[in-house]
């Protein structure tokens, strides 16, 4: 099959590798019939996450059609010609932690947990297509998927729904509804997201769809602040003011947003001597994390207020104002996104109509084309905002 | 003193042998160099220098000669019963399911075992165990039997966690390798760190008993390796690799855990 493979930093190239085949007793396979490129794949891409290996399989945004299944998997919730929705958090269903819904922190699904535990005390849960750290998976830019434990993570799509409107709930509508969700939002508030990418975008439309009144959306492109201003959001481009900050707290009342919330992570861009320091100490490999974004939120967020993490972070960072949000007496809430919570209400969403996750789409191309895609999503080039891969169309390269 | 303190200061105890047996060879040496120069000076001087180098070499003969033991001890909080997990542990034959270094366990007897493991370089080991206390859903302890080639001693407890959680249970195992090449083998992969291999192992029983299988990516598609990667995998292979066909087996006959 076609497989979407990181060889290296700012290197990704189409192999073609074996097909993926049953391993243990709860997997499946998945033939995909659209996948996409996440903005979490660009710090792969980048190469700052650590524990990369040449030849793996990138990816964890996919759907299709179940073409296999072992011998340990409940026919009740999962059988052969079902077509489904495959989150990119892996779980098993059965530990502590999925039982209490904390699906991405499960306990059973990552190999390679002790990677994990070295950097961060404890291994939260599998992940396709995204470091050995966090378990190793080959992932979904491919033809065919492996999908663990599937009786537990695929959520089944009935027809009559396109790829494009459903697709994104393998990622980044739950993403970004968990962010709103994280904001703890009541009715009235007003929420300011940093970061206008497909998971702001969501966040936006979400945090009206959980009561805010306002919500402030920030990041330096005219054409994604044009969306999220479709969506109702004020804009700021933050290139064309000098203090980010100041200008939140003149547009309420010097009260300051009730939260805030970093959908940008690590890769954030910002000017000034600590924009210097944070992209030496990357470049040297002394911190994967370039955290002006959330040095940022904390500072703007109102006293009280709600600080939401989804944006991805991979380490340890350097000068976060403890200070400010200690004396503030802030709650941040973070996590890789229990997907399993989401998925079926969103579902719901989609089907009653008050959401069309299809808006976020800037490109539709064949897997082939993959590789040039990576630098045009990095790059902001063609105002590119989401790039689905369509895996068995003809592209430019022979199959 | 807790029972994990005590066990830390153990495993300390066992790193200041290795720093003592450093001590104890390059006294003899030094000692025994010196005691021949002395003794080559017939002078008086010499015969202090000689002295001198007795006392070094008297000295570093007395350290460092107790038997090596290792201990580990690691606890893993199970989503089942106490009776459930006693049940699954008290067949031995079930160890090597989850104990990666264990090639197989098999009774010879009421309640005598034979162990086979799978030491550095595909090198098997055995040795005879016997249980040497039982009480039913609570706790499981055995010992090798004497003039084994490998003392490995344990006990596993299961308690109730609290707010219903589910079995926490605890392992300690103790390990004397014997002297000689298998023994030093054995004591290097043992000595890396006995405890990592057996939170490896009970993390491997955590996920058998509550989900029914051990998660993997051996065996997945991937596109081409890197050479490097290959030969790093080569040199320092972490673990041996064994057939699941054994594991299937069991999982036909595994509980399940709702």
């Amino acid at each position: 099959m076609k497989a979407v493979c990181w060889m290296g930093t700012e290197k990704m190239t189409v192999e073609t590798v074996p097909d993926p085949t049953i391993l243990n007793p709860r997997d499946a396979i998945v033939r995909i019939t659209s996948t996409c490129i996440c903005g979490s794949d660009l710090h792969l891409y980048n190469g700052l996450m650590p524990t990369m290996e040449q030849g793996d399989i990138m990816g964890h945004e996919f759907m299709g059609e179940v073409v296999e299944i072992g011998g340990g998997v409940d026919r009740q919730k999962l059988k052969v010609g079902d077509r489904v929705v495959v989150p990119f958090t892996i779980a098993c269903g059965r530990c502590f932690f999925c039982q209490q819904q904390l699906w991405s922190c499960c306990d059973n699904s990552n190999p390679n947990y002790w990677i994990a535990e070295k950097m961060m005390g404890y291994s939260p849960s599998g992940l396709f297509g995204y470091t050995h750290m966090l378990g190793g998976y080959a992932g979904g830019q491919a033809q065919y998927a492996r999908v663990p434990f599937a009786d537990v993570g695929p959520l089944k799509i009935p027809d009559g729904i396109a790829d494009e409107q459903v697709v994104f709930l393998s990622d980044i509508f739950p993403t970004g509804y968990m962010g709103a969700e994280n904001c703890n939002i009541k009715p009235g508030d007003t929420v300011a997201i940093w970061g206008c990418g497909p998971v702001g975008q969501f966040a936006i439309r979400s945090a009206f769809l959980l009561g805010a009144e306002r919500v402030i959306a920030i990041d330096r492109f005219d054409y994604r602040l044009k969306l999220a201003e479709e969506a109702g959001a004020e804009i700021i481009n933050y290139e064309e003011v000098d203090d980010v900050v100041q200008l939140l707290k003149d547009m309420t009342g010097n009260i300051g947003p009730d939260a805030c919330m970093d959908a940008v992570g690590m890769e954030a861009h910002y000017s000034g001597p600590m924009w210097a320091i944070d992209r030496t100490k990357q470049v040297l490999k002394m911190q994967p994390d370039r955290p002006g974004v959330l040095r940022q939120v904390i500072m703007a967020c109102r006293k009280g207020g709600t600080v939401s993490v989804p944006g991805v972070y991979g380490g340890f960072i350097d000068k976060m104002p403890m200070g400010a949000y200690v004396n503030k007496g802030l709650t941040m809430k973070t996590g890789q996104t229990h997907m399993m919570r989401y998925m079926k209400p969103l579902l719901e969403l989609i089907q009653g109509g008050k959401i069309d996750p299809s808006f976020v789409v800037s490109h539709r191309v064949p897997i082939d084309k993959a590789p040039e895609m990576y630098k045009i999503f990095r790059d902001k080039q063609d105002h590119c905002t989401k790039v689905v891969l369509d895996p068995w169309a003809n592209g430019s390269v022979a199959a | 003193m807790s029972e994990a303190a005590r066990i830390h200061l153990r495993n300390a105890q066992g790193r200041r042998y290795r720093i003592e047996t450093a001590f104890r060879w390059s006294a003899l040496i030094t000692g025994g160099a010196l005691a021949l120069l002395g003794l080559s000076r017939r002078s008086r001087s010499g015969v202090a220098i000689a002295a001198a180098g007795g006392l070094l070499s008297y000295a570093g003969a007395k350290v460092g000669t107790r038997q090596r033991e290792l201990i580990t001890r690691s606890s893993i909080l199970l989503n089942c019963t106490p009776e459930e997990a006693y049940q699954f542990w008290s067949k031995f034959e079930n160890l090597p399911l989850f104990m990666r270094h264990l090639e197989s366990v098999t009774l010879m007897g009421e309640t005598r075992s034979r162990w086979i493991a799978i030491g550095p370089l595909g090198k098997r080991v055995s040795w005879d165990a016997e249980i040497a206390f039982d009480r039913k859903d609570d706790v499981i302890a055995w010992r090798s039997l004497p003039d084994s080639d490998i003392y490995v001693d344990g006990i596993v407890k299961f308690r109730n966690a609290p707010a219903n959680r589910g079995t926490i249970i605890t392992v300690v195992v103790v390990y004397q390798p014997p002297a000689g090449a298998i023994g030093n083998a054995l004591s290097k992969l043992l000595g890396k760190d006995p405890s990592f291999m057996m939170r490896q192992d009970l993390h491997r029983l955590k996920a058998l008993i509550e989900t029914g299988e051990i998660p993997t990516v051996e065996g997945q598609s991937h596109g081409p390796r890197s050479g490097v990667a290959a030969a790093a995998r080569i040199i320092n292979p972490d673990d041996p690799i064994k057939g699941d066909s054994k594991l299937t087996e069991v999982l036909g006959a595994r509980r399940r855990v709702s």
